[in-house]
């Protein structure tokens, strides 16, 4: 059986499985990155298996109506990793792959951090961070007054975790019972300038979460079908908002990349992005693309 | 003012299923009826104004009429920048009502004073920014709110104000002053609670023989911009009355657009510039809002005095 997978000029198989889509997904980063300039590849690509098991397998959207009411809600709130959300969405046939080519180009509408209907399938702007989970638990609680379950997961990094926001939400959704949101934590282990346990004490996180109320779990975040199975179990019965810590490696999927948080800044020049897209069995998509940073 | 903020709320959300109230753990027992009348749009989000401001954007754009509420510093600076991102990026309709503004909660000291919440709030793209002088432009304001399709900011004062209008004002609109008294000397342009004092300082200056036009200019974000052209063609001396910093706030505003009108089209302008607000200094001492405004030369024997020697020139 086959994902869809929309695609323009790369002239694609559809995909089998969800790994495959993410490293589709990484791929494109990848080009995005390189082609735009843009920084933040080592979130982009921590967080590839998450989007995919998202929209590829979890979320209830039909691309043709992204505005649906009864839609599922799927928040970046660590907006940096746009990159991947806009791949995620154009693949998934939101809007025409064709236009990720112009993305951060000056006057596009694709910014490095996703504005206010920037495009079909972004719920809403993020950039700054502990913003999401907060706009999410409202879009929770209004699916709870207009009498519609919808589900909404909110995409958060471990570096995020330090805001105080996200943890006046995380008391928030349990004391409303809120066991319709889903928080998945991209524990990558680094921020942006440091290892996210050592600038602020992140660990134990999960305990955290779950002494905050919430059915808290860790998962392979490179296990896109372990991540499906757990972000598709909503509500999961406890009456608890359910958060996933999901263990991620920075930069994943490219191994000159991973754990290595230069990452978090460097864009990757082409031969470097030639031998990222090699090693993620993306010959199709490199072929398919013009290298024009040196 | 903020029982009749209670009390609307209370109607409005009966007439609405789309307005839901969040409160940021005050209003004890205010909003009893309004929790009885619609107890699944009430939500109590805790001291946690940023969650606040962020929960209500995302109801917003899930189609909802969001109303936040708590004492003005908290619900403005606290949070503000969810209230710039969440809020006012989305264009999202929510309706913040800061409550005890200004010097209001006077005795609580400068940590609940709230005298640049209309500068910061001003400054965003996007924000609506009301300033209502009674309980009945509450009402009114609230109404004009709920009806506008973006971000607004109400900036009420707490309660036993005095009144100046008699019933809710029929003709009140988002961005058009209220014309309380006519004249033709001294026009004083006053926001928000204040106003009942440039209505006394009216009166010392009509004792001088001065015509004193009097206007709640409720709204200090979209200006009345043809009540302004109006009033400083017209008069001898213009004053601004406001329970906020001289930085940003109504006075702050008028200047800019006086500075800003175009010298090659705009109609010649008569009337001197007037500005009355707190100084840039916390105050340190304590006392009730009287005393307070006192402090700020905000008493309309000072205004007065400073204005008859301003318009006898």
């Amino acid at each position: 059986m086959s994902l869809p997978w929309h695609d323009h000029a790369d002239a694609l198989p559809p995909p089998r499985t969800l790994a495959d889509v993410a490293a589709r997904l990484r791929a494109r980063a990848v080009l995005m990155s390189h082609t735009a300039g843009t920084p933040h590849l080592g979130s982009c690509l921590s967080c590839a298996d998450i989007v995919a098991a998202a929209y590829w397998r979890v979320l209830r959207l039909d691309p043709q109506r992204p505005e649906a009411p009864e839609r599922d809600r799927f928040i970046l709130s660590k907006g940096h990793a746009a990159v991947t959300l806009y791949a995620a969405l154009a693949h998934r046939g939101f809007f025409p792959a064709s236009r990720l080519a112009t993305y951060n180009g000056n006057g596009d509408a694709l910014a490095e951090h996703p504005g206010p209907g920037c495009a079909p399938g972004v719920e809403a702007a993020t950039g700054s961070l502990g913003h999401g989970l907060p706009m999410a638990l409202g879009m929770a609680l209004a699916g709870r007054i207009q009498g519609r379950n919808h589900r909404v997961y909110a995409l958060l990094s471990d570096g995020e975790c330090n805001e105080g926001s996200v943890w006046e939400a995380a008391m928030l959704a349990p004391a409303q019972r809120l066991g319709n949101v889903c928080v998945i934590v991209d524990y990558n282990k680094w921020q942006a300038t440091g290892r996210s346990d050592e600038t602020l004490a992140l660990a134990p996180l999960r305990d955290k979460w779950a002494s905050f109320g919430w059915s808290a779990h860790e998962v392979d975040g490179h296990d896109p079908d372990a991540l499906a199975a757990l972000m598709d179990r909503l509500p999961d019965g406890s009456g608890r908002p359910v958060a996933l810590i999901a263990h991620t490696v920075k930069g994943k999927g490219v191994s000159f990349m991973e754990d290595d948080n230069n990452w978090h800044y460097r864009i990757p020049k082409a031969e470097e992005a030639a031998a990222a897209l090699k090693e993620l069995g993306q010959e199709a998509m490199l072929a398919a693309t013009p290298m024009v940073r040196a | 003012m903020r029982n009749a903020f209670a009390d609307e709320i209370t109607r409005l959300a009966g007439a609405d299923p789309r307005v839901v109230l969040l409160s940021g753990d005050i209003g004890n027992r205010l909003f009893d009826p309004y929790k009885a009348a619609a107890p699944e749009r009430f939500f109590n989000a805790g001291v946690a104004e940023a969650n606040m401001i962020g929960m209500a954007a995302g109801m917003a754009l899930s189609g909802l009429r969001p109303v936040a509420y708590t004492i003005t510093p908290f619900i403005t600076t606290r949070c503000l920048e969810q209230i710039r991102v969440d809020v006012c990026y989305h264009r999202a309709p929510v309706v913040i009502v800061g409550v005890g503004s200004g010097l209001g909660y006077a005795s609580l000291g400068a940590t609940h004073h709230s005298c640049e919440d209309m500068a910061f709030l001003r400054a965003l793209p996007g924000m609506t920014v009301i300033a209502p002088a009674d309980a009945w432009e509450v009402r009114a304001a609230l109404r004009a709110a709920l009806a506008h399709d973006g971000p607004v900011y109400l900036r009420i004062g707490k309660k036993g104000e005095p009144q100046v209008h008699t019933g809710v004002p029929t003709d009140f609109a988002i961005g058009r002053g209220l014309v309380v008294d006519e004249g033709d000397g001294i026009c004083l342009l006053a926001a928000g609670t204040i106003l009942p004092v440039a209505r006394d300082t009216a009166a010392l200056l009509r004792d001088q023989g001065f015509s004193v036009r009097l206007v709640s200019l409720h709204t200090v974000k979209p200006l009345d911009t043809a009540l302004l052209e109006d009033s400083f063609a017209r008069f001898r001396a213009v004053a601004t009355v406001e329970e906020h910093s001289l930085i940003g706030g109504l006075g702050g505003a008028v200047a800019e657009w006086l500075a800003d009108r175009d010298p090659l089209t705009a109609p010649p302008v008569r009337a001197r510039l007037a500005r009355f607000g707190t100084r840039d200094e916390f105050l340190h001492t304590a006392g009730k809002q009287g005393y307070a405004r006192a402090h700020f030369g905000l008493t309309a024997d000072a205004i007065a005095g400073r204005l008859a020697a301003l318009a006898a020139v």
